[in-house]
C-alpha cells in the first residue's frame, strides 16, 4: 500500500486532495506571475513614453524618429500591403535557407558522427570553412545566384548548416554505448539502432542546434538583402538608411524583432513537446 | 550445456601498453543453471560477461552459447547492467515492446505480451510513463520486463541491482528468483556483493585480481525456493559465505595494496 502511494506520487498523479499548503503555494506563484507581467508592461510603457517625450525635445527626430511616427508608418505599410510583400520574401528565404541548411547539416552530422575515419579526414577542411565568417560568403553567392531570393537562401543555409552539423555530430558522439549494446542484443539491426537510439539520443543536441540557427537564418537573409536586393525587410531598412528615413529604419527593425520573438516562442513550445521525455 | 568458455583470454592495448584483463580460462555452465561471478573490481568478471554477450571480442580462445560460437552481438541472450539501459525517450510500454518489434510481431500480439509482462513485474498502469517519471526500482523492473518479454533462454546480468538501496535489492532478488523458478533460464549474475551471490546462485565463481583468472568455484548447498529476506540466517549460508570469503578476501586486499 505504502509503495502504491509512492508510485502514484512519482508520476505526479498524487491524489485529488489539495492541501492548504499547496493552495497557498499556488496563490504565491500566481501573485508573482502577475507582478512580473505588470513589471514588463510598465518597463515598455516607460521606455516608449520617454522616447516619445525625448524625440524633438532632447534629440533631433531625424536620428531617433518617435514611437508614434514608427507606429503610423507600420500602419500605412500594413494597409497598403507593402509590409506583407516584403516580409513574405524575407520569411520565405529564411525558411528555405533553414530547411536546406538543417537537412544537409543533420545528414552529414549523422554520417560523420558514426564514422570516425571520415570525420578525421574532413576535420581540417570543416574547421577552415567554419572559421570563415559566413557573411563574407554573401558577395560570392550574389555572383553565383544573382540578386534574387536564391542568394539569400544560400547565405541562410550556409550559416544554418554549420550550426546544425556541429550539434548533430556532437550529439551522435555523445550517445551512451550502453543503449546501443542493449538495443543490439535485443535484436535491433543497424537501421533500427539509428532510428530508435542514435537519433532520439542526439535529439536534444540537434534541437538546440535548430533552435540557435533559426535566428541565424533570419540574420543571413537580412544581410543578403542589405547587400543587394529589390525586396525584403532588409532591403527596406537599407534603402531607408540611404534616404535618412529613420522612421522606416525603426519600423523595419521592429518587424524583425517581432518576427524573431514569435519564432522563438514557437521553437520553445516545439522543443518542450519533442523533449517531453526529459521531464 | 548452455555456455562453454574455452581457453578465453582478453588483453587490452592502451597508450602503447598491453594489459591482460583475463588470463586464459575455461568454464562450463549448464542449461538452467544460476551462476554468480564474484571478485574484486578489474578482475575481468564483467569482461567475460560482455564477451558472452558478444559486445567484446575475445583475444584468444572461443565462447560457445547453445552450441554456436559467439563472434558477434549475441541476440539469444537477455542483458541487464547496473546502468539504466531503458531508453529514456520511450515510454514504459514502448520500451518493453521494442524487442518484439525487432522480431516482427504484430501490434495486437505486442500489446498482449507487453501487458502480461508489465503486470507480472507489477507495473500495470504505468504504460504511458517515461522512465524519468519512475523510481530507480521501477526502472529496474521495466528493464526486467524488457529482458523477459522476448523469452531469451539465457540472462546475463552485470550487477543489475548494484545501485539500489538494501531493501529494494532484496525485493528485486526475490523477483528474479521467482522468474528463474518459473522460466528455468540460464542465469549468469555478476556481482561484487558476496551475500547477493550466495543468496541467489547455485554455483559461485570467485575471480582473482588482475590479471583475472578463476580462483575457486563453490556449490551453494541451499535448497530452492530461497527467501532473500531469511536465507542469510541459515547455517548453510554462513558456511558458504565463510568459505568464499576466505578465497575472496586476499584478492581484495591485493587490489587495495596496489
Amino acid at each position: 500500500m505504502a509503495q502504491n502511494i509512492d508510485e502514484a506520487a512519482a508520476i505526479g498523479s498524487g491524489g485529488a486532495v489539495r492541501s492548504a499548503a499547496v493552495a497557498e503555494w499556488d496563490a504565491a506563484q500566481a501573485g508573482r506571475r502577475r507582478m512580473v507581467l505588470l513589471g514588463r508592461i510598465l518597463v515598455g510603457v516607460l521606455f516608449l513614453g520617454f522616447w516619445e517625450y525625448a524625440s524633438g525635445r532632447l534629440i533631433d527626430p531625424l536620428f531617433v524618429s518617435s514611437p508614434s511616427a514608427v507606429g503610423m508608418r507600420l500602419w500605412r505599410w500594413t494597409v497598403t500591403g507593402s509590409l506583407w510583400t516584403h516580409l513574405s520574401v524575407t520569411l520565405y528565404a529564411t525558411a528555405f535557407g533553414f530547411v536546406i541548411g538543417a537537412a544537409i547539416g543533420f545528414a552529414l552530422g549523422l554520417l560523420f558522427g558514426r564514422n570516425q575515419t571520415v570525420a578525421d579526414i574532413f576535420d581540417p577542411y570543416i574547421t577552415a570553412l567554419y572559421s570563415i565568417p559566413k557573411i563574407a560568403l554573401a558577395p560570392l553567392f550574389i555572383i553565383w545566384f544573382g540578386i534574387g531570393i536564391e542568394s539569400k537562401i544560400a547565405v541562410s543555409a550556409s550559416i544554418v548548416f554549420f550550426v546544425v552539423f556541429l550539434n548533430t555530430y556532437a550529439g551522435v558522439r555523445d550517445v551512451n554505448p550502453i543503449y546501443i549494446h542493449a538495443t543490439r542484443i535485443m535484436g535491433g539491426g543497424g537501421g533500427e539502432v539509428l532510428r530508435h537510439v542514435i537519433i532520439p539520443s542526439a535529439s536534444s543536441w540537434v534541437i538546440t542546434g535548430l533552435k540557435v540557427s533559426v535566428p541565424y537564418a533570419l540574420v543571413g537573409t537580412v544581410i543578403g538583402e542589405f547587400m543587394s536586393a529589390n525586396r525584403g525587410i532588409g532591403f527596406i531598412i537599407s534603402q531607408a538608411t540611404g534616404l535618412f528615413d529613420t522612421t522606416s529604419v525603426f519600423a523595419g527593425l521592429f518587424v524583425l524583432g517581432l518576427v524573431g520573438a514569435l519564432i522563438n516562442v514557437a521553437l520553445r513550445h516545439t522543443e518542450a513537446w519533442l523533449l517531453r521525455w526529459k521531464g | 550445456m548452455a555456455i562453454a568458455v574455452e581457453a578465453v583470454e582478453k588483453r587490452y592495448v592502451a597508450r602503447g601498453r598491453e594489459t591482460v584483463a583475463l588470463s586464459p580460462i575455461d568454464l562450463r555452465i549448464e542449461a538452467g543453471e544460476f551462476v554468480a561471478f564474484v571478485g574484486p573490481s578489474g578482475c575481468g568478471k564483467s569482461t567475460l560477461l560482455n564477451m558472452v554477450a558478444g559486445i567484446l571480442p575475445a583475444t584468444a580462445g572461443r565462447i560457445l552459447h547453445d552450441g554456436r560460437v559467439v563472434d558477434r552481438i549475441n541476440t539469444h541472450v537477455g542483458y541487464m547492467t547496473q546502468q539504466d539501459s531503458v531508453l529514456p525517450w520511450r515510454t514504459v510500454f514502448e520500451n518493453v515492446e521494442l524487442p518484439l518489434r525487432f522480431r516482427g510481431l504484430g501490434s495486437a500480439e505486442r500489446q498482449q505480451k507487453v501487458g502480461e509482462m508489465l503486470s507480472r513485474v507489477g507495473l500495470s498502469g504505468f504504460e504511458a510513463a517515461y522512465p524519468i517519471e519512475l523510481s530507480g526500482g521501477m526502472r529496474k523492473r521495466v528493464a526486467l520486463a524488457q529482458l523477459l518479454v522476448y523469452e531469451p533462454g539465457t540472462l546475463l546480468m552485470d550487477e543489475p541491482f548494484g545501485a539500489l538501496d538494501a531493501q529494494l535489492k532484496l525485493l528485486m532478488q526475490k523477483q528474479l528468483l521467482d522468474i528463474w523458478a518459473a522460466g528455468q533460464q540460464t542465469v549468469v549474475f555478476v556481482t561484487h556483493d558476496l551475500a547477493e551471490a550466495v543468496t541467489l546462485a547455485q554455483r559461485v565463481v570467485v575471480f582473482s585480481g588482475r590479471p583475472g583468472r578463476i580462483k575457486a568455484i563453490d556449490e551453494i548447498d541451499i535448497p530452492y525456493p530461497r527467501d532473500p529476506f531469511r536465507v542469510r540466517f541459515l547455517p548453510a549460508f554462513e558456511a558458504a559465505y565463510a568459505r568464499l570469503w576466505d578465497q575472496l578476501a586476499p584478492e581484495i586486499a591485493k587490489g587495495e595494496a596496489v
